[in-house]
């Protein structure tokens, strides 16, 4: 017997103002760690882009009429956004809500939940943001980008950001601990690494996998920032924006669903 | 016209009618009343698991009640809580201090919620560290205090916006009898000086200590209300005498001891008499014919004292034990 009805847990998300100084206490702990941070987001990629990029550019000289490190950076700029945003609304929002309660402490202030879970969303995309720089500037010393729609980046970056950390935040709110979080990787943002076009042109995989891959939202970014960082326009511009922004909007109204059942029950 | 604008000045800190709330099957709050004066502590005084901290989430609006209506800060709430909360300080029950940040820092982040500016909150942060003692402290981290610093930090940071009314929910379960009394001066300083207290216990001598008036919770409801004085007054008889050891005396049916004689001859000294383990209880309003008898008999020992809160919470409460 629910003591709050559905439509109500589930109702609209109701965003003021009153996020920011939440966004500001992440950006406060985060600007005291800020060099290890970055840094630690960059090793990942970079390993792979220049591991990958030039071991396996041996073999395969040219995708689509560029060396493999170059089709490989785009990539390396999506997964990395997807993976620092996921990571950061998984383990460290999972910390703030359940193990420091930091966000019950804010609830006793006047802050609502919505804009508390909203502020968790818009940060991981921040951080997602600025890991994503770091890596543009990397690869833009390694002569891998083509300038001329390169800041076009860095609002996709965002965008990548919210909506992987609003699937991510669905997690969050269904986890009863970190172990939880295991499954997601592996079940989820792995095979999607795999599908969606980071490492190889996705037309080579079955057509099923095709298809799949094209529901998820990882194809999408990827299919914006290769061309974009080879100074090219994209295609179907509308439709991938539509889908990341749809996996935006749909997975934090859910999350944020859930999260109101597990804390304001 | 009468001066009263839109009758807030009337408005109780908090008013709490029939509130109820469920889980699932189970009922841990079972129909309140509640009706805090401005400038008052009032004490919530109840055992775990009485419905203590759920009534306080419902006042504060962080979950819907069942039923009832409650007003915080003349507001309706839930619908107009966040606002409310504007005139609250809070101290959980559970520490959540940041442990990524210093004191300072803890004090900065948190005003920053009630839409305070920095130049305002850096001019209290001071004031707010003296009053918790944790001047030299300032920053210091959070893990590097102790469980008595960090509830004083709580305690400070529930100061940041400068409340009418403070929620304290448990404030000094956990402390050494060191940290529970700088707590203690600390709140009645706030009162003296006109903030609403509304706290929660299960120490007798806190509630005692610190209200002005009391209720007692268990199972959801309050089972007494008034003052410290008048709940002792009205629910039990002025003296208690304990009796315990060895007996001498002819024993009944196979006991022994304290129980023995409180079988034989309690009940003709005491209105109400109560053996709990070695010990007989015996509420009596006048004690002399019953320690008249007492000093006649061999092997016995006995205490005599004045009836306290916590008779009056083990006899309505019962004396089992409460996880
Ligand atoms: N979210 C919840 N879901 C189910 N039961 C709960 C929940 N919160 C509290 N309870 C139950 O409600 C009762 C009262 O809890 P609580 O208000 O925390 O008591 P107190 O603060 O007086 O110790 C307890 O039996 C507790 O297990
Ligand atoms: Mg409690």
């Amino acid at each position: 017997m629910a003591t709050t009805p559905l439509h109500s847990t589930f109702r609209a998300p109701r965003i003021t103002h009153r996020f920011v100084p939440v966004w500001r206490r992440n950006f406060l702990v985060w600007r005291k760690l800020a060099l290890p941070s970055v840094l630690g987001n960059l090793a990942d990629p970079m390993i792979y882009l220049f591991g990958l990029g030039f071991g396996i550019g041996m073999l395969v000289p040219e995708i689509g009429g560029v060396s493999y490190v170059s089709f490989l950076a785009a990539g390396m700029v999506c997964s990395s956004t997807m993976n620092s945003a996921s990571f950061e609304v998984l383990y460290s929002s999972f910390s703030r809500m359940h193990v420091q309660r930091t966000w019950d402490a804010i609830m006793n202030a006047p802050v609502d939940l919505d804009d508390i879970v909203f502020a968790e969303l818009v940060w991981a995309a921040s951080k997602a943001l600025l890991s994503g720089v770091a890596i543009l500037i990397v690869i833009a010393v390694f002569g891998l980008v083509d300038s001329r729609y390169v800041l076009w980046l860095l609002p996709l970056i965002f965008l990548v950001g919210l909506s992987f950390g609003a699937l991510g935040l669905v997690m969050t709110a269904l986890a009863p601990s970190y172990d939880f979080f295991m499954y997601y990787f592996t079940l989820f943002i792995t095979p999607m690494t795999l599908i969606s076009g980071v490492f190889f042109p996705a037309e080579q995989l079955p057509a099923a996998v095709q298809v799949a891959a094209s529901l998820l939202p990882l194809s999408h970014a990827v299919e914006l920032a290769r061309p974009l960082l080879l100074g090219k326009v994209p295609s179907d511009v509308v439709l991938h924006l539509a889908v990341l922004a749809a996996y935006g909007v749909g997975g934090f109204w859910v999350a944020l669903g859930l999260t109101r059942r597990r804390l304001l029950g | 016209m009468p001066a009263v604008p839109h009758g807030l000045a009337l408005a109780s800190p908090l008013e709490i009618r029939g509130l109820r709330k469920r889980y699932g099957d189970n009922e841990v709050v079972a129909g309140i009343d509640l009706r805090l004066n401005a400038g008052e502590c009032f004490t919530l005084l109840g055992p775990n698991g009485a419905g203590k901290t759920t009534t306080l989430r419902c006042a504060l609006g962080l979950t819907r009640p069942s039923g009832g209506e409650i007003f915080l800060a003349g507001l309706p709430v839930p619908e107009r809580a966040r606002e409310a909360r504007m005139r609250v300080g809070v101290v959980p029950q559970q520490d959540n201090l940041d442990p990524d940040f210093t004191c300072a820092e803890n004090l900065l982040v948190y005003g920053r919620y009630f839409g305070l500016d920095d130049a305002t909150i850096t001019a209290r942060i001071p004031e707010l560290l003296a009053f918790a003692g944790l001047e030299s402290k300032r920053d210091a981290r959070i893990q590097s205090l102790s469980g008595g610093m960090k509830r004083r930090l709580t305690l400070a940071r529930a100061l940041v916006n400068r409340p009418d009314l403070l929620i304290l929910d448990e404030p000094t379960t956990g402390l050494d009898p060191q940290a529970r009394h700088l707590i203690w001066e600390r709140l009645k300083q706030l009162i003296r000086n006109g903030t609403t207290v509304l706290l929660t216990t299960h120490f007798m001598d806190e509630a005692e200590r610190l209200a002005d008036r009391l209720a007692i919770l268990d199972a959801g409801r309050i089972l007494t209300e008034g003052s410290p004085r008048d709940v002792i007054a009205a629910q039990i008889e002025a003296q208690v005498v304990e009796v315990y050891g060895d007996w001498n005396g002819t024993a009944r049916n196979g006991t022994s001891g304290a129980q023995a004689w409180a079988e034989a001859h309690a009940g003709a000294f005491a209105r109400r008499y109560e053996v709990s383990g070695e010990t007989a209880f015996c509420y009596l309003d006048d004690a002399a014919p019953l320690m008249a008898h007492l000093a006649e008999q061999s092997g016995l020992r006995y205490l005599r004292r004045p009836a306290n809160l916590e008779d009056v919470f083990l006899k309505l409460t019962g004396r089992d034990l409460r996880d």
